[in-house]
């Protein structure tokens, strides 16, 4: 089964990495990279991003002509995602798992952060026959 | 260039003989297991380029001892840099100019199946007893295997990687085991080999068609195992539950890679051959007596095989093997399919009321295809409000697309089709 976990940061929230002290923000970096390291060890990862600033999304529509329309940034938005992880294992309770041990990665002053993390499931189970 | 099929297939049941030899020779189960892959992709390269070598065996099996002794070499080189005991060794390094005659016809046939007990270790996950039986027994590189379960080549490297470690770990040596613990192993290998089969037959459609290859492989593994223990019942009953299933594939999806139920499959595109054959194996199983799950599976697929049309099918025939098989096995999805069963003999109320006994099923909780059967029974005593509601609840629970877009489908045509009963 795969499943994605999704790092969801509430905008002003504690997820403000750009603010750490340094040490805390390279304590944090070397979490995520042991992290992304052992499950690939461990042959659970099968894929992983960060991704860039909100400041920097962009909304996108398909205008008159199927032309895109791009809109700006949303501060009123209330969550945005900052990366994800995509597993592969062999039951739900081990994403659990994966996802509890991201969730406590360390923040500002070494703490954990307890962020949640999203779990769900890709669609990618083989279907069987209707009878 | 690339290798034809017929060269593919060759090297394919030459690999878990050559390992075989290697693993006896050098005793290294993970080392050997590496060293026999780099000889399978040097000929991969080799063979195109130069034609299939007279003795492909021992073509293989020279590149694959070249490899160890590399192996064996640079690990006591290690072993020295790192003071251990220079006279600790736990391999033999032997001169590797033994040529094929010595093994002449004499290939040990033990050997592909202890190699099976060993890639089906009772220690491993089944994703990793998978991943690495397709490899060490298969023959398939690595990138094929990752290939066909959708994951980078790296994580498919290192789930193999780890399995060996476990093996290794497990302390279980390249031994024949005995006469029960080979009844034990041979379930799991068994279990493998079905998982495998069932993640290539249900993955066939559309842009995955590809993994149809994993179907293809479950059967000819599970032939090569027939062959090497053509007495063992249940062998023959998966391998003709595997042909009778398989021979339905061209009929199950529609030209966008959709399902379509046995019901409504064009049963002239059935594979006829592969039906004669399955049928005229398990017929023959069956006679011997000692009936397993995998012999009564593989007679339920016979008989919806033997079926011209959906409506010839004999449900109480059917209905009698599901009975038998509910008695061996406490399988859930067993029941399930036993309460459709019924439900065609008896009608959709005593197929409802066995649906309703397996709600307090703590281990059908929430599956889909609870709804999905409840669906369909609804659908038959013609309560489509109930239907519809159970399609959707099953279509918002499965983690399969194809399933998904099939159990919409049935919902939104009952929606538009007006009431019966």
């Amino acid at each position: 089964m795969k499943y994605m976990l999704m790092m969801n940061t509430p905008r002003g929230g504690d997820y403000q990495v750009m603010s750490w002290p340094k040490k805390d923000l390279d304590a944090h970096i070397a979490f995520m990279i042991g992290f992304a390291q052992k499950l690939g060890a461990a042959g659970e990862l099968v894929g992983a991003e960060g991704l860039a600033s909100p400041s920097e999304a962009k909304l996108v529509r398909a205008g008159a002509s199927g032309n895109p329309v791009t809109d700006g940034v949303f501060p009123e938005t209330k969550e945005f995602l900052a990366g994800y992880w995509i597993v592969q294992v062999d039951s739900a309770e081990r994403a659990y798992e994966i996802a509890a041990e991201a969730s406590a990665a360390p923040g500002a002053g070494g703490a954990p952060l307890n962020m949640s993390i999203e779990v769900r499931e890709v669609m990618s189970g083989p279907p069987k026959d209707p009878e | 260039m690339t290798l034809d099929v017929r060269a593919e297939h060759l090297l394919r049941d030459l690999a878990p003989q050559v390992l075989g030899i290697v693993c006896r020779r050098f005793g290294d189960f993970a080392a050997s297991e590496d060293a026999v892959q780099e000889a399978l992709i040097a000929a991969a390269v080799a063979w195109p380029r130069d034609g299939v070598p007279d003795s492909p065996r021992a073509w293989l099996l020279q590149v694959a001892q070249r490899r160890m002794t590399d192996h064996v070499r640079s690990e006591i080189a290690r072993r020295n840099r790192e003071g251990a005991l220079a006279a600790e060794t736990d391999f033999v390094v032997e001169p590797s100019n033994r040529d094929e005659s010595e093994f002449g016809q004499g290939i040990d046939h033990d050997d592909s199946l202890l190699l099976l007990f060993m890639c089906c270790h009772p220690a491993l996950t089944p994703a990793s007893a998978i991943a690495l039986t397709l490899r060490a027994v298969g023959g398939l590189t690595t990138a094929e295997i990752a290939n066909a379960f959708l994951v980078p080549e790296a994580t498919m490297a290192q789930r193999i990687s780890r399995a060996k470690q476990t093996i290794r770990n497990s302390g279980v040596s390249f031994e024949m085991p005995g006469e029960r613990g080979r009844a034990e192993r041979l379930d799991s290998v068994l279990h493998v080999l079905y998982l495998i089969f069932n993640e290539g037959y249900a993955s066939s459609i559309g842009p995955d068609l590809q993994r149809s290859d994993l179907a293809n492989e479950a059967i000819r593994l599970t032939r090569a195992v027939h062959g090497l223990l053509p007495k063992d019942n249940e062998v023959a009953g998966l391998l003709a539950l595997m042909l009778l299933t398989d021979a339905r594939r061209p009929a199950r999806t529609g030209a966008d890679g959709e399902l379509i139920p046995l019901a409504q499959q064009d049963r002239t595109t059935w594979d006829r051959q592969l039906i004669a054959e399955g049928v005229a194996l398990i017929s023959a199983t069956l006679s011997r007596g000692s009936v397993g799950p995998y012999q009564l599976q593989a007679a339920i697929a016979a008989v919806h095989d033997e079926a011209a049309r959906h409506e010839d099918t004999d449900w109480p025939q059917i209905l009698a093997l599901y009975s038998l098989l509910m008695r061996m096995t406490d399988n859930p999805m067993v029941a399930l399919s036993h309460a459709i069963a019924t439900a065609m003999v008896e009608g959709p109320r005593a197929g409802l009321d066995l649906v309703a006994a397996l709600d307090k099923d703590e281990r059908l909780a929430d599956h889909y295809r609870l709804d999905a059967v409840r669906a369909h029974l609804h659908e038959m005593a013609g309560n489509h409000e109930a239907a519809v509601a159970h399609y959707l609840a099953a279509a918002g629970r499965t983690s399969s697309i194809p399933e998904r877009d099939y159990l919409s489908a049935q919902a939104a045509r009952l929606e538009s089709s007006p009431t019966e009963g």
